[in-house]
């Protein structure tokens, strides 16, 4: 083999071994990523698919903080018994607004693409307490103490903006009432409800962990109980080229 | 003048942490901020010490002090991340044992545990192994004078602020990957220096040919570079708090997270370690290395195809097929590199196979590039769609990553480590080989005690799953799975537990080493130049 004879002027090279190396490992990831930013399946918009509400996206913050994706997946693949016991398999549509994307690598415990309106709040309240009181078996931490931490809607409002700037579709209206509609999603009866449901069609209003005030279980129990309701699977259709 | 200038320097940066200490708007923030003037405030006492003082002469020889630092901070964070694996794996059995704070649950301690034996064990190992094999097969002194202590000491403060970050809530969720944008940017400027003296000392060397070891060592550093700055694109909320936004969103940031996540794994956790493999296999089998040319092959077939290899991690997800199969094709293709890796580092103990009854580290060695070569075959059959259908999502993932993380990085530094301390501290040899061969039985039992319960709860769980009756309905519910897994987590615990003493016990052999319990050897260090 003459030409591994060649590999000296490599070898005796720095620079050379350097930017051929370089050169070397950034071939496989031009290729796979930067399509992703072009093909119509990965970029198609779906109908129902809304940016989260301020307290939903409070929420998700709390799901990442606390780690959730390291035991619990939000994909269901188009297998058999996924969609026999998830629900329909998961679009990319349905993660466009996830920065970051939350498909996680582990089932430690079920899959909740599609966990939003499965349970009730109580359920989520008495679950996310003590997991073991509802489910004898199970393994999950508790989370008893965020029924005492109380949400922050400044730096909720700064969040959504931070989203905005990274291209989800908050509109300045969106923008300007964040703060507000942390607390207005909480309270079906305040002022301004018509004027959230505009913004956040089909959103759900309600005090979600029952107790006085804006809190972090509120939060999180707002968060899923969306997750995988926003597309309408009755009427969706998927493009037969996809 | 020199000392006073670097006062001020690290005045300013106390200053600056102080500031975000008081408008800091999250604990970890604040925790991270005051982690900063620590270190910034050790430093200044430090210089003002010295101001006035004379300018001490061009050090010569070789840089081994940092290399001995190193050797004993990858013991230090090897015993930690264990225990918290141990602890964190006996949770899955037992959940009281996440205690009901905040800070000690599973989701918060995990990316602790994979961050501690990732970043903080296997780090420190590939800094201080490449620090000591660039220096010895470049016949040169490390080059940036205390650039290589910055490059220690700044990988440290990464450890930290990134650990400290984890418990108090503080991450980006992407997978080995959560450290949020001030570590990050740390990390970057750790890193470039890193490059730098690397590549410095590799440019002075007295010695024409860069030795193969080399190779891996500077792919790893650019790679991991490249991976570490796109993946970790965001946008910080506010300067003063730690939360920032992902700039790519759903199925891209999906790709973009396991290109950077399996060549964490290619990269950091392979090539550097294949660097380490290409000196102490050699050095302690007392043999060259088995071919130069199967080197040559493996080393670019190894590093074009890793990169492709991200997309297994996304099987029959909304990622698109196309992307999917490329994946699984470059995985399968990526067996053969591999295992040249492997031929070349087993075959390198041809005409020295007996020494595997004598000595007890080179069978450390020898056992982990065994392993390295089972997990690179357990990888490519897991890439296979039909294959990951079942096991994705399932225990049999995180077996597959031990046994390569146990065995092959696990195993290698111990080695490594073995080798190098007696170098290092001029001993004669080791304390004990006997406390070798104990660490090595521990180990070994414990990896496959492991492993093998991994693999049974994996498979389980799995056809657990999919399990439908004769009507068409589901068999099991989930909690179904949870419970029926519940001895081979208790087994999967014990394995780690095993692990962990025999770790302990070369904590012991080491220190007894470094203290002169051993008799001590004359001083006769060759200067490098």
């Amino acid at each position: 083999m003459g030409i591994l004879n060649k590999h000296g002027i490599i070898e005796r090279n720095g620079t050379l071994l350097m930017v051929l190396s370089l050169l070397v490992v950034t071939i496989g990831g031009l290729v796979e990523i930067v399509p992703l930013f072009y093909l119509q399946n990965t970029i198609e918009d779906v109908e129902g698919m809304r940016p989260y509400t301020p307290l939903e996206l409070a929420g998700r913050d709390i799901y990442i903080r606390e780690g959730c994706y390291v035991c619990h997946s939000q994909m269901i693949r188009p297998i058999r018994d996924e969609v026999e016991r998830y629900g329909h398999y998961s679009l990319a549509a349905e993660s466009q607004y996830d920065h970051p994307f939350q498909w996680g690598s582990k089932r430690t415990g079920p899959d909740l693409a599609r966990v939003g309106g499965r349970y009730s709040d109580a359920w989520h309240v008495a679950h996310l307490t003590d997991p073991r009181a509802v489910v004898p078996v199970s393994i999950m931490p508790t989370y008893q103490w965020m029924k005492e931490v109380p949400l922050q809607p400044d730096m909720i409002s700064d969040v959504v903006a931070t989203n905005a700037f990274v291209g989800t579709p908050y509109t300045q209206d969106m923008l300007d009432n964040a703060a507000a509609d942390v607390m207005t999603q909480l309270d079906p009866d305040s002022a301004d409800v018509d004027g959230f449901l505009a913004r956040y069609p089909d959103a759900n209003v309600r005090n979600f962990d029952g107790l006085e005030g804006a809190t972090e279980m509120d939060a999180l129990i707002a968060y899923l109980q969306v997750l995988g309701t926003m597309v309408d699977f009755s009427t969706f259709e998927p493009e037969e080229n996809r | 003048m020199r000392h006073t200038l670097w006062a001020v320097v690290y005045g300013v940066i106390i200053l600056a942490a102080a500031v975000a200490t008081n408008f800091g708007r999250d604990l970890a923030y604040q925790v991270a901020a005051v982690t900063v003037i620590l270190a910034a405030g050790i430093l200044f006492i430090r210089e003002v010490k010295l101001i006035g003082s004379p300018v001490p002469a061009p050090a010569t020889g070789y840089m081994d002090n940092v290399v001995r630092y190193g050797l004993i901070a990858t013991v230090f964070w090897g015993i930690t991340g264990f225990t918290v694996g141990v602890w964190i794996a006996f949770t899955l059995a037992f959940p009281e044992m996440n205690l009901g704070f905040a800070y000690t649950a599973f989701g918060r301690l995990r990316p602790l545990h994979t961050s501690a034996v990732i970043f903080a064990f296997g780090g420190n190992a590939l800094l201080m192994s490449s620090f000591y094999v660039v220096q010895r097969t470049t016949a040169s002194r490390l080059f940036g004078g205390n650039l290589a202590w910055f490059v220690f000491w700044g990988y440290q403060l990464f450890i930290v602020l990134a650990a400290t970050g984890y418990v108090l809530g503080a991450t980006q969720s992407k997978e080995y990957a959560e450290p949020e944008w001030y570590v990050d940017l740390w990390l970057t400027v750790v890193w470039v220096a890193y490059l730098v003296v690397f590549m410095g000392t590799i440019y002075k060397r007295k010695e024409p040919h860069i030795y193969v070891a080399n190779w891996f060592y500077l792919a790893f550093i650019l790679t991991i570079a490249m991976l570490h700055i796109v993946n970790n694109l965001s946008i910080p909320v506010s300067i003063f708090g730690a939360k920032s936004v992902q700039v790519f969103s759903g199925v891209q940031d999906a790709m973009t997270q396991w290109w950077y996540g399996h060549n964490a794994v290619g990269f950091f956790l392979t090539a550097g370690f294949l660097g380490m493999m290409y000196y102490f296999v050699p050095k302690q089998a007392g043999r060259p290395v088995y071919s130069y040319k199967l080197s040559i092959v493996h080393f670019w077939a190894l590093i074009f195809l890793y990169i492709w290899a991200g997309p297994h991690h996304l099987h029959y997800t909304a990622l698109p097929d196309w992307a999917q199969t490329l994946g699984m094709v470059m995985s399968i293709i990526l067996w053969m590199p591999s295992w040249g890796g492997m031929i070349n580092g087993l075959m390198t103990l041809s005409g020295a196979w007996d020494k595997l009854r004598t000595d007890p580290i080179l069978r450390i060695l020898v056992v982990s590039v065994g392993f390295y070569g089972m997990s690179t075959f357990e990888g490519p059959m897991m890439a296979i769609k039909a294959v990951n259908a079942l096991s994705h999502y399932t225990d049999w993932t995180i077996g597959h990553v031990h046994s390569g993380a146990l065995g092959w990085n696990g195993m290698i530094t111990f080695g490594a480590i073995y080798y190098l301390t007696p170098k290092l501290w001029k001993r004669e040899s080791l304390y004990s080989l006997k406390l070798v061969s104990w660490h090595f039985w521990l180990a070994t039992i414990g990896i496959v005690l492991y492993a093998s319960s991994m693999w049974v709860t994996g498979i389980m769980e799995g056809l657990m799953w999919r399990a439908v009756d004769s009507q068409g309905f589901l068999v099991n519910s989930f909690a179904d799975t949870v419970a029926a897994k519940f001895p081979m987590y208790v087994v999967r615990g014990t394995g780690g537990l095993l692990y962990l003493t025999g770790a302990l016990i070369m904590a012991y052999n080491v220190r007894k080493t470094i203290v002169g319990a051993g008799a001590a050897k004359p001083v006769n260090a060759v200067p490098a130049e």
